[in-house]
Order: structure tokens, then sequence, then C-alpha cells
């Protein structure tokens, strides 16, 4: 399959990890974030830690979307849809989210009219096909989505679609970098910058990375070799002490961003001053609203919203698993009261979200190692 | 050491979910923790996908299955050829010949009848291409709304195939696991065939009766076979993780092994879906001897529709209950049991 198979290539696999092998040496130990939920499930996926030196630690960042959104704003959104005027629109990724009283799922099961979109455009069809209904839609993610969600709003508002809303739940990536580099318990070397995300603002704003907080950052492919490459990359730079940008993953990501997609956001959303994140707490300028020109397909000003807060359970560590300060398995919960069928912690949810994708490829394995390291 | 079978828990869900039909997890818990408990006493031993029963002496083997799939029809086949293959299979993949069904419709008023003629025909043609007979049935019409369209029901009765004994518990390290041909055809076709992705693809649902390989295979390599299984719901993930907990061995996979279509590949690279988690309605999985695994190879691709069986992995002592793919360029990971149904990720 091509733009698959080419990245799979075991050859070129196993000569990128004797290049890692070889640059990594044995003296130093290495903390490279990557900043993606779609990287820590691609690094799971592939094994690509069977390969890697284990002087060479990979920390998982706060990159995926389901995993950093606060439990009241899923209740907050799922209290509107009790209205039964209203359809409940979201990602596939939404769906297991854990409310107080249930995910999206649960309440379907329940009764509550809820349903799997695969873009918001198609919830905007919703909406059209059901002119008596209100079709809210559920926005999460990155600048990766944030996009289309803005022009689906403005094409709702060029054809004058009135019972379509949105629960705007966009975040952006850099202000959560910059709160993952301010937290005094984080040391890290080096950053494996987000593939999806940068195909929209492209490479120049994590420049300050580079300049004030000298960390070398390589935007990057999700393929195996992608992320090898990657490292290599990272690696040479700290070789060397250099830190700058740079971008491995040039077929897709240009380095100015994709301007049109820019300028519809620009066009639909204004920064809230700030916006609560799951395990890192409220950072400011970090998310988006819809602003004047869209006030009435804002589900937040169309319908009276609760904003329900709710504190994660004491006993989760998912603050210090995001910051990458625990491992998965090292949370007092992880695997017992948290699995991917209950889980308790929004880590454990979405496959993108760091305890889910360990839990579901790695940790098994982790435990066969400890069962035959003791029989030896 | 893991515990690879674990006592089985009572079901403490509060409700029903979507999830608890997929296949996957929730499916057996609720099978292990509410059904087998209450209609077979506590400790039912590994499930397989027929019961055999005794009467007076002469062994059978009876099975139960009922199609909900939503569109009726799709690329490759249809609600009621679905009924006829996917209970022949079942009874297949437990080492038994059907010989006769019964069905059960549940229509919902305001189905048109071409709709119907057209499923009932389907039925007949598939009865007859597998050999088997269509004995009795029954009909209930429920209110508009409250079914789509129509839902079927089959129950088989199959007399045990000569030769051949299907238990998990008797597989051993070393053992080759055989793999019919392509997975992820139906589940993807069907994904696609619901129009809601925008996505086109020429693929076809792989429904067929697996009893003419299944022979073959008994024919070859009969003493040699431990166990089999038609991957459906869940994939092939879940029924390796089942066996995985039933003989407590770890399941070891080579990916580039494992047949998938390109196509089939291309949706799941683009949903965030494993075709290890992807329905099949014409496939099995069967776990052979190593004495055996060449001639079972052989006899299957010589069978018509079993040139691209493959052995994709073996089973090791280790990971124990757990079922592990290993990639050509050096990694690994564990593939879990279906959690939930499978919901395409966005972002």
């Amino acid at each position: 399959m091509r733009f698959v198979d080419e990245f799979r290539e075991p050859e070129l696999i196993s000569r990128t990890a004797e290049e890692i092998l070889r640059l990594a040496g044995r003296d130093r130990h290495y903390r490279l974030m990557e900043v993606c939920g779609g990287h820590t499930h691609a690094i799971y996926r592939f094994g690509l830690k069977d390969i890697l030196p284990d002087n060479i630690e990979l920390i998982h960042g706060p990159g995926c979307p389901v995993c950093v959104l606060p439990m009241g704003r899923i209740d907050d959104g799922l209290s509107i849809a009790q209205r039964p005027d209203v359809i409940f629109a979201a990602f596939g990724d939404m769906m297991r989210v854990p409310g107080t009283q249930g995910s999206p799922l649960e309440h379907k099961a329940r009764g509550m009219d809820v349903r799997i979109v695969y873009s918001p455009s198609d919830a905007l069809k919703l909406a059209r096909l059901n002119p008596d209904k209100q079709v809210m839609f559920f926005a999460i993610g990155f600048e990766t989505t944030a996009p289309s969600t803005a022009l689906t709003l403005m094409r709702a508002k060029a054809e004058g679609i009135d019972n379509f809303s949105v629960f705007c739940n966009h975040v952006t990536i850099i202000p959560a970098i910059r709160a993952i580099l301010d937290s005094p318990d984080m040391r890290l070397d080096a950053f494996i910058g987000p593939g999806h995300v940068s195909t929209v603002i492209g490479c120049r704003p994590y420049e300050w990375i580079a300049k004030d907080q000298d960390k070398p950052i390589v935007v990057s492919g999700f393929e195996p070799l992608d992320m090898l490459q990657s490292i290599v990359m990272l690696l040479r730079q700290l070789k060397v002490g250099e830190a700058k940008v740079e971008n491995q993953y040039k077929r897709v990501v240009p380095w100015e961003g994709n301007r049109a997609a820019l300028r519809a956001m620009a066009e639909v959303f204004q920064l809230r001053p700030y916006f609560e994140w799951r395990g890192l707490g409220f950072i400011s300028q970090s998310a988006l609203r819809l602003n004047e020109k869209y006030a009435a397909w804002d589900a937040e000003q169309r319908f009276e919203v609760p904003g329900i807060r709710v504190t994660d359970p004491k006993a989760a560590q998912c603050g210090e698993v995001l910051k990458g300060v625990l491992k998965p398995h090292q949370c007092k919960l992880f695997g017992r009261e948290c699995t991917p069928e209950h889980p308790i912690g929004a880590l454990m949810v979405s496959s993108e979200g760091s305890c889910a994708a360990y839990h579901n490829y790695e940790h098994r394995k982790a435990a066969m190692a400890t069962s035959l390291t003791s029989i030896a | 050491m893991l515990d690879a079978r674990p006592a089985s828990v009572r079901f403490r869900d509060p409700q029903i979910e979507m999830a608890h039909g997929a296949g996957g997890k929730a499916s057996r818990k609720l099978v292990e923790g509410l059904f087998a408990p209450l209609l077979f006493g506590s400790t039912p031993g590994p499930l397989g996908d027929a019961a055999h029963v005794d009467i007076n002496g002469a062994k059978v083997a009876i099975t139960t299955d009922s199609f909900v799939v939503k569109p009726l029809t799709f690329p490759g086949g249809s609600i009621g050829e679905l009924a006829v293959n996917g209970t022949v299979n079942d009874l297949a993949v437990s080492g038994a010949r059907a010989e006769a069904l019964v069905v059960t419709y549940v229509l919902e008023a305001g189905l048109p009848t071409p709709v119907l003629e057209a499923e009932v025909c389907a039925m007949a043609k598939a009865a007859r291409d597998a050999g088997v007979r269509i004995a009795g049935g029954d009909t209930k019409v429920v209110e508009h709304g409250k079914a789509d369209l129509m839902y079927v029901t089959t129950t088989g009765i199959g007399r045990l195939i000569h030769g051949v004994t299907i238990d998990p518990r008797s597989v051993r390290v070393g053992d080759k696991i055989l793999l019919s041909g392509p997975i992820g055809d139906h589940g993807i076709t069907i994904l696609l065939a619901r129009g809601e992705l925008d996505l086109e693809a020429d693929l076809r649902s792989d429904t067929r009766s697996v009893l003419p390989l299944v022979e073959a295979l008994v024919h070859t390599a009969g003493p040699g076979i431990r166990w089999m299984r038609d991957p459906t719901r869940g994939g092939a993930a879940t029924s390796l993780n089942e066996l995985a907990r039933d003989c407590g061995l770890g399941m070891v996979l080579f990916e580039d092994q494992v047949p998938v279509r390109d196509m089939v590949r291309g949706a799941c690279e683009l949903l965030g879906l494993d075709p290890l988690h992807i329905a099949n309605e014409g496939q099995f999985l069967a776990v052979v001897s190593p004495d055996y695994a060449d001639a079972a190879i052989n006899a299957l691709s010589l069978a018509p529709g079993g040139s691209e069986a493959q052995v994709i992995g073996e089973v090791r002592e280790q990971p124990a209950g757990t079922v592990l793919v290993t990639t050509r360029y050096g990694g690994s990971r564990i593939v879990d049991m279906l959690v939930g149904d499978p919901l395409p990720r966005i972002c």
C-alpha cells in the first residue's frame, strides 16, 4: 500500500535503528516527549520500544484531545442534550468518554438521541435533514480538526441553517507545550513535534521552543520509519548541542502551514481567556470559542449551560501521567479500577491516551518480562 | 505469572449497551457473568461455536445465531445469505456438518414484500449451496419502528464430522495457527455500505459456507486439528484471545503473514481500526499440531476458495493468555479482544 509500506520497510527500519543505537551511545539518558496522541498510539501499535535502546525514554505528551477534556465539559454537553429536541452529534472518539452520569454511548442506550458523525459537515447534514430538531455538534480536537468545524460554521451561516450549533471544546497545542515546559517537575531533552496539527499551523509556532527553551523539536510523521528518523534528527541535534525546529514530515507539513485553514479559524473563533485541561489545570489562552459573528451558532449561548466542574478522582494520577512524571502502570488505579472497559481517567478512554495504549499493547508484555526475569 | 483464566465474575453492568452485542470483551462478560451461570451452572468450561449434545447415544451439534445487519443487502451478500452461512459455519468450526436449519423471522410492519421475498430466495440458495435443509420456521411481526425492516434467527443441527475433536485445552506449545483467507472484508464492506463515511472501495463481503474448506482440512489433517473458530464479530483478535485464555498459552502472530486486502488495510489505516478486530463471515482460524501444518495448508490451498490460506502464527508458552503480534521490523504489540464497538477514530 502506497505511503504506508515504504515507511514500514524492515531493511530501512533496522538501518535507522542502528543509527539511533550509534548516536545514543551508552553514557547518557535521553527523555523525548512525543506531544501528539497519534504518536503515542503509533509507538505502542508498532512496538517501537522494542526497537529503541533503553536509554531513550519516550514521554507521552498532552496531545490527545479526548484525554485533556475535563469531565465537566462532557456533563455540560450532555445536559443540553437532555432536552428532547436536541440531537447530540460527536466523533466516535467521544462516545465512550465518561461523564459523571455515564458516556454519550450510555446516554444513547438510555434513549438520548446521540449520533456518531465522521466530520462536522455530517452534523450539519443532520440539521438539514431534521429541521424540527436542534443539532448540537460537540466539537473536540486541536488545530487538526478546528478548521473543519470553522468551515462548517461558515457554511451554516451562509445557508442560514439555524437549528445547528457547536459546543466548542477546541484547544490549541502551543499553550499546552508551554505549560508542560513550565512545570517544575519536568525534565525533557527534546520534542517529537505533532504531525497533524502542524499541517495546519506549520512549523514556525515552535521556534520559541528551540530559541528560548533550548530544546530541539522535530515535526514527525506517524509511520515507524517517520518516528525513528525523527529520533535520529533529534539525537543529531542533541549530540552537537544544537536546538532548532526541523520538519521530518515534509511530505504533508508545509513550513508555513495551511493558510486557508488558518483563515477559516480566524474567521470563526476567538481565544478563550483560559480553559481547564484535565490533568494540567487552567491554562490561559489555550482554547477556542465562537466569536461574536457566530454567536447565534454557539451552543453555549443558545442553551443554558450548567457549567459543571468535576474534580478528578483523587486516586487517579492522570496529571502526573500526562506530564510524563509517572508511567501509566505506576498510577495506583491502572489496570485495577481503571481499564479500557471501565475508564476512570480519560487517558484510559481514547486509543491515543497513553494509559489505554499502554494497557492495550504493552502492559502484559511488561508483566511477561518480569515473570521471565523472576524465573531466571 | 499471569492468571490466564480468571474466575468468572458476576455481570454488574447496570444496563445493556451496544458493546454487549459487539462480540468482544463486553459480550464475553455478559455470557460468562450472566447467561452461563444462570443457564448451565457455574462452570460451563470453554464455550465453543456450537454445543455438542448426546441424545440416546447419538452425538449431535446444535447452535443458533441471530442476524440484525443493516443495511439488509451489501456488496457480496445479504442478511438471508448470512443467516444460513453463519449457522452452517458455527457448526462447521465445531466439527459438525449442518443437516437442518429452522428459521425465525422478526418482521417490521411496513416491510415491502419484494424485500422479504428476495431474502427468502437468498436463504434458499445459500442453503442449497451449503447442502443443508431448511426444515421449519416461525414468523413474528412487530410494529413499525421497532425493528430495522427484518431480523433473522437460524438454529442449526449438525452431525459430527468423523475424525476431528475441537478442544481449546488440547492446544500445545509449538502448534501452528492457520487462517483460511484474508480478514476484514465483511466488516469493512458493511461499514462502507452504510454510506456514512463517504469512502468507496471495490470490496465484497466474504460471506460463504466454510464447510468445504473445513472438510478438506479434516480429511488431510484431522488428527492434528486442536481447535477451530470462525472469527465473526470481534474479529480474529477476539477469537484468538478467547483461545489464549481457555488454554493458558500465548498466541504469537506474524503480522506480515496475516492476509489482509490492501483496500481493507487502507480503510483500517484511515479509520484507526485494526483488521484483527474486524468481523468476517467466510473465514476460519484453526490451530494444528506442527507435524500436520504443511499438509493442512496444502489441503486448504487446493480446495476451492482456499488459495489464500496461511500459517499466521504459532502457540508459545509466553505471553500466557495473550495474543502478541510481531512485525517484520522487530516491534511487537499485544492485541486484546475488541473493547466496545469498533468506533472510527477521527482526531
